[in-house]
């Protein structure tokens, strides 16, 4: 046996350009560094309204509602599904809030109903999926479409449109601050360490990934997969919940029509980017938070560049394509192929 | 669909109760929002006011029901119908069989776009870059013609934004000192204008001189406002606050001085469209393509 050699330099690029975060960190600077360029104080972050106050902090700030979500969604991708439902059950959410404050219920009771409300949402999603085995981009369509339309019969019971109301409890967990820390990234941490406990320190992560490697074996080897998906519904309508908390008392309205549009994608992007899988067999939770901060990012990076609104959506379809050529080996072997022949 | 069935029937029993009554046919795009519902209830109740056997046909934002709806007022011979088109292509073909079948065709809200103009009798509505340059002329005046604006955009590539934003810059143009410096859209929701203002007020240094918000409407504004008051600025006040829609909750904001003024986008439009048509029905002459609703500016109470 001869003694392991030390890890050449080489060796170590390897390493380092195999390891998966390597690519969305390097995507994440690289957008981070052109910031810098076109918006002068981008990297600046001052205490306004005794919290903490600045560009960095709003992408912060503002990707914690995709994140909440995107975690939800990391793990029922995880069992080979999907969750298209979540910005729909947002809006349930947020109805449900502006009706029961109107109704007078304490507030706390109001913050319980709300997550109660989605995980009611998530067992909808996994009575279909799990229990009656429909496919789950279809299973979490049906919610999809109906949930806006059930926000506003919400909103209709006591006939406000985009109602307004006012709630220490829920402003407070949305846009106020501990300290300097706005409570918002407190209550996304507390949710991603509980979540990462129950996935990572229980057994409940492995057989995720079981189940969405491969149910049949799962259930031969004494997995429940039935149970699994379920639970993994329950933890996205969950996430979802808390999003819908957030983003209902950030704006203090209710607003089905268009509160969270299109948040499912971002979702999906976020947990692609962070090295998830749609074929399913992985969780990455905390991979997944850093593809959600690119995607905030990029959105916060085309706000204040002053770029024409116009191209808001194509400059962000190119850099996710540039996000996913850097992750893809077969992208980057032909680019490295192709520099090589040059130097030939 | 069964709702276009719901209404055509309703009709056909109403048009056998009322025979001498004017009748119309009225196709409304949907119930999105809180302006549409808000138009649909206004043209029932007008015409009920007003005598007029109103058919009513929710198209819930399909211009295949549009079209069947329309069909079916031609099928049942009303008097005239009035179309808030869903798109503005794809109208030719039905305006035709209506014109063939003797029923003048109005037009209320949105615009078509068909290659003969004599297909439709004129089309009734306001004026979305009158509102812009109400709300241009209320900054100029207010600001005494020096001004920079922030300018939070409808949904891109929507009529309102577009037309609100050429006719805000009209008369900017006319204002050597008055531009707008930042511009975003902020898809016409609450959530997008905190979103986009957060990112001015990062941008321009707590909006160090910007003297104003212009928002193409009122919901984008209350977002803005919520922002500024979140990083300790006085909207209203810092800087001046000026939208579009004059909904309840901007009233709200205009009285506690936190919004400046709104141009109102009026819902109760029935008292405009319904004598245009009665009038036509009595004597059919030609009209000009656009007849314009006004539009009213409001201002809060110290302005």
């Amino acid at each position: 046996m001869t003694a392991p050699l030390p890890p050449s330099f080489s060796g170590r690029l390897r390493e380092l350009t195999s390891h998966r975060a390597t690519w969305p960190l390097l995507a994440l600077a690289v957008i981070l560094v052109v910031d810098g360029f076109v918006a002068p104080g981008f990297f600046t972050i001052r205490i306004v309204e005794g919290r903490l106050f600045g560009s960095l902090i709003d992408i912060l700030y503002r990707a914690v509602p995709t994140a909440l979500v995107a975690l939800g969604m990391a793990v029922v991708i995880g069992t080979k599904g999907i969750d298209l439902s979540v910005g729909s059950i947002i809006a349930v959410v947020g109805a449900t809030i502006a009706w029961r404050i109107q109704e007078g219920d304490p507030h706390f009771v109001i913050l319980l109903t709300a997550l109660g409300v989605g995980l009611l949402c998530g067992l909808w999603n996994g009575f279909l999926v799990a229990v009656l085995d429909i496919q789950p981009i279809i299973a979490t369509l049906i919610l999809m479409v109906s949930g806006r339309g059930i926000g506003l019969m919400i909103n209709l019971i006591y006939g406000g449109t985009n109602p307004s109301f006012t709630s220490p409890l829920l402003q407070g967990l949305s846009v106020g601050s501990i300290g300097l820390v706005p409570t918002r990234l407190i209550v996304f941490a507390a949710v991603f360490v509980a979540l990462w406990l129950l996935i990572r320190r229980t057994a409940l992560g492995l057989f995720v990934e079981a189940v969405g490697g491969n149910a049949a074996a799962a259930d031969l080897a004494g997995v429940r997969s039935r149970l699994i998906k379920y639970s993994a519904y329950l933890i996205s309508g969950l996430c979802a919940g808390w999003a819908g908390v957030i983003l209902t008392a950030d704006t203090h309205t209710s607003d089905p029509v268009s509160v969270a549009l299109y948040i499912e994608l971002d979702a999906i992007l976020a947990v692609v980017i962070g090295g998830g899988s749609l074929a399913g067999g992985r969780i990455y939770l905390g991979m997944t938070v850093l593809g959600a901060l690119v995607i905030q990012t990029l959105t916060t990076s085309i706000l204040m560049s002053g770029l024409p609104p116009e191209y808001n959506l194509l400059v962000k379809a190119v850099v996710v394509l540039f996000v996913l050529l850097l992750q893809s080996n077969n992208a980057r072997n032909a680019v490295l192929a192709l520099v090589r022949r040059r130097k030939r | 669909m069964y709702k276009t069935f719901a209404a055509v029937f309703l009709g056909v029993s109403l048009a056998a109760s009322g025979a001498s009554a004017v009748t119309i046919g009225f196709s409304q795009v949907g119930d999105e929002g809180d302006w549409r519902p808000a138009f649909s209830k206004d043209m029932q109740e007008e015409a009920k006011k007003m005598g007029i056997d109103l058919k009513f046909a929710d198209a819930q934002g399909k211009q295949e029901d549009q079209l069947k709806a329309v069909r079916a007022f031609i099928a049942q011979r009303v008097d005239a119908i009035v179309i808030a088109p869903v798109v503005v292509t794809g109208w030719d073909q039905v305006l035709k069989e209506a014109k063939r079948a003797n029923i003048p065709v109005f037009l209320a809200d949105r615009d078509v776009d068909v290659t003969d103009k004599s297909l439709y009798v004129t089309r009734i509505s306001a004026d979305f870059s009158l509102e812009g340059k109400l709300a241009g002329a209320w900054l100029a005046q207010a600001s005494k013609g020096t001004c920079d604006v922030v300018e939070l955009q409808g949904t891109v590539g929507s009529a309102p934004a577009i037309e609100r934003k050429k006719g805000f810059e009209a008369v900017l143009s006319q204002f050597p000192g008055m531009k707008i410096v930042k511009t975003q859209s902020g898809d016409f929701t609450t959530e997008g204008g905190k979103k986009v203002m957060e990112a001015f007020i990062k941008a321009t240094d707590n909006l160090k001189g910007i003297c104003a918000s212009f928002a193409h409407n009122d919901n984008m504004q209350l977002g803005a406002i919520q922002a500024m008051k979140e990083a300790g600025l006085k909207p209203g006040k810092d800087v001046l606050m000026v939208s579009v829609d004059y909904v309840p909750a901007m009233k709200a904001a205009l009285a506690k001085g936190e919004a400046n003024a709104s141009v109102e986008l009026r819902s109760a439009i029935g008292k405009y469209i319904y004598p245009v048509v009665t009038d036509y029905l009595k004597n059919p002459k030609e009209l000009p393509k656009w007849i314009v609703i006004p539009s009213d500016l409001h201002v809060a109470a110290g302005n």
